[in-house]
């Protein structure tokens, strides 16, 4: 990272929103890097960050590009907002590459309900989803899961909370992969790990993880949205988190059997969170597949929160679910690896697609598309930061072509968690917002600081430079009316 | 650096906090980074040291021995709810290639509003790792997911 100076010269532009790190600019480098950024965005970029582009580009099987979204930062390997595709044989799988929080991902409910309905109940609504979805620090679920609910949990994912109650048959059609991946295997997931699932299904956390009532004040294309059951004026429920503390264990625990074997392997790292294993080495499948049990644990958990936030809606509205329209939109990974089929140099193969930090976004037509929506592509769902507007995209055309069918995930930190607090303070932060007409309850105020809306770049500059490349395109914007935080 | 005196400092980073704990010895070097981590997390200063934890690990090198050590007290505060104030390290002592570290953990049941419940750390990485002798004694610097 001392090293990372003069990165940012060798920078090479390539198109309006598209820059290059030429092979080189590191030694080691197997594959340029490439950057979706605007003339706007480059200037808040890390030189660290773009270093670490770099180092991504020296892991072994790594095809076409090392590629960083618009809303890239630096991260702690792997920058964030990085997306990397290795060869299914030739290549490597590494746990820094998805993260701790595997599957930290988001979801969109729709709603019959207007704005004009939902302003004047706001704080009582919030109130009520903040007591009733646990969030924060520690926070424990209702549902004290057995040990053979957790193997169920982590081979099915969402099918297990539907299949005990907690949501209907649709919610697994409208959700990426239907909330499950494929190939789970429980045997490498430590009596750790466990131990830190079994309370936890079912809880929002912490950090940037949230719960928020959001209203459409912008539909860009009227088709679409009327594909995804979206309009003007209507109010959508939107949830962020993850698999928890035992995503971060099973994260934890294989990093450290991958350094081992990365050592074996001889592969070269240049920092050592940057571990992997060849890809069809036991270290690196057994990896993958505890991996998919956390993706699996992650859509599981959003799909408990789902029910509750619909109990609540319709105990605030003394309506029925089906009535009041709450149908699950879609749901979205933004950290994870998955084994796809891309185009590379005219040749259709198999590689390891990690995201850590990208949003999948398959454009219309590809068959891993729901068939509601397999002629407009998959949604792509984009948080905003606390306070600002976040957006739905549909999956286009050249996400296949240059970024392994991925667009960004979020807005993207310009400021550090201690500099925002001391900054900030967090009720200030919420009178401001509540005077703006947001409503926000967080479990610890000092969290309200660090996620103060100007700690991010602004989520409309990152989407705009997704949509200009055609990766996925705008379909409608949310701002938000009620928060629940970590 | 103002070595002796500094126990650690923060380190500037975007997503994530990083640290730099010092010690005249690996042992107390160790102590030190799980203060600065608990520090993230909460007001280390609040805590009533009412129970202890006995810890002991083992790692093929100094670098994991860190990680574990951090991670361990990680899952101790999640699973069994303990906020931690006070370290104790006693040994780190190398056989071959393995490591062990041998300590307590002082602590108390987490009360949200008493000990000022700050960010949740996830994770401790690997990022920039570093567990090694300065002039003035030891050095480790840690990066942790928050």
């Amino acid at each position: 990272m001392e090293d990372a100076g003069n990165i940012k010269e060798s920078l090479k532009r390539i198109d309006d929103n598209i820059w290059e790190i030429p092979i080189g600019s590191k030694p080691g480098m197997n594959v340029p890097g490439r950057i979706y950024l605007s003339d706007k965005l480059i200037h808040d970029l890390e030189p660290e960050a773009l270093d670490q582009v770099a180092n991504v580009a020296m892991l072994p099987g790594i095809q076409k590009y090392s590629m960083a979204m618009p809303d890239a930062h630096l991260g702690y390997g792997f920058p964030i907002g990085g997306v990397a595709a290795f060869d299914e044989e030739e290549g490597v799988i590494s746990p820094g590459g998805v993260g701790f929080d595997i599957n930290c991902g988001v979801r969109l409910i729709r709603s019959n309900l207007t704005v004009e309905d939902v302003r004047p109940v706001m704080k009582e609504l919030t109130d009520k989803l903040f007591q009733a979805v646990p969030a924060g620090v520690g926070s424990k679920s209702r549902i004290r899961a057995s040990e053979s609910e957790l193997d169920d949990i982590f081979l099915h994912g969402s099918r297990w909370a539907v299949e005990n109650g907690y949501g209907v048959e649709a919610d697994l059609e409208h959700c990426e992969g239907g909330g499950c991946i494929k190939g789970g295997d429980t045997r490498h997931i430590s009596a750790k790990a466990r131990k830190r699932g079994r309370p936890q299904a079912g809880t929002l956390g912490s950090g940037n993880h949230f719960l928020e009532a959001q209203y459409i004040d912008k539909i860009y294309d009227q088709e679409v949205a009327d594909n995804f059951g979206l309009e003007e004026g209507q109010v959508t429920f939107m949830i962020h988190c993850g698999s928890r503390g035992t995503g971060h264990q099973i994260c934890t625990d294989h990093l450290r059997t991958i350094s081992q074997a990365a050592k074996k392997y001889k592969i070269a790292l240049p920092d050592k969170q940057l571990a992997c294993a060849p890809a069809q080495s036991d270290e690196a499948q057994n990896y993958f597949r505890s991996m998919i049990c956390a993706a699996n644990y992650a859509w599981n958990n959003r799909q408990i929160i789902t029910h509750w936030t619909r109990e609540i809606i319709s105990e605030v509205f003394r309506s029925d679910i089906d009535e009041l329209g709450l149908d699950l939109v879609y749901d979205v990974a933004h950290n994870v690896a998955k084994l796809e089929e891309h185009n590379v140099d005219g040749k259709k193969k198999n590689v390891y697609v990690h995201r850590k930090g990208a949003t999948r976004a398959f454009p219309p037509g590809h068959k891993d598309v729901p068939q509601a929506y397999r002629d407009v592509g998959q949604p792509v769902l984009i948080p905003g930061s606390m306070g600002t507007a976040s957006f739905v995209l549909h999956g286009a055309e050249a996400s296949m072509d240059i970024s392994f069918g991925s667009a960004c995930h979020g807005a993207g930190r310009v400021m550090s968690r201690a500099h925002a607090k001391k900054e900030f303070y967090g009720e200030d932060i919420k009178s401001e917002l509540e005077k703006s007409g947001i409503i926000v309850r967080a479990a610890h105020p000092s969290m309200i600081a660090e996620e103060a809306p100007s700690v991010y770049k602004s989520s409309s500059d990152v989407v705009n430079v997704v949509h200009d490349l055609g990766i996925a395109r705008k379909v409608a914007r949310m701002m938000p009316l009620g928060v629940v935080k970590g | 650096m103002q070595f002796p005196d500094l126990k650690y400092e923060y380190l500037e980073h975007t997503a994530d906090a990083k640290f730099k704990a010092y010690g005249k010895t690996m042992e107390e070097a160790f102590e030190n980074a799980a203060v600065a981590m608990f520090n993230v997390m909460i007001n280390t200063s609040k805590v009533d040291c009412k129970h202890t934890e006995e810890i002991k690990l083992t790692a093929p090198d100094i670098d994991d021995l860190l990680v574990d050590w951090l991670s361990e007290l990680l899952f101790l505060f999640e699973v069994d709810f303990i906020a931690f104030g006070e370290f104790k390290v006693e040994s780190i002592t190398q056989v071959d290639s393995e490591y062990t570290i041998s300590a307590h953990a002082s602590g108390e049941e987490i009360d949200l509003e008493k000990h000022e419940i700050d960010t949740e750390v996830k994770a401790v990485t690997y990022n920039n790792l570093k567990a090694e002798e300065i002039p003035e004694g030891f050095m480790v610097q840690v990066t942790v997911d928050t």
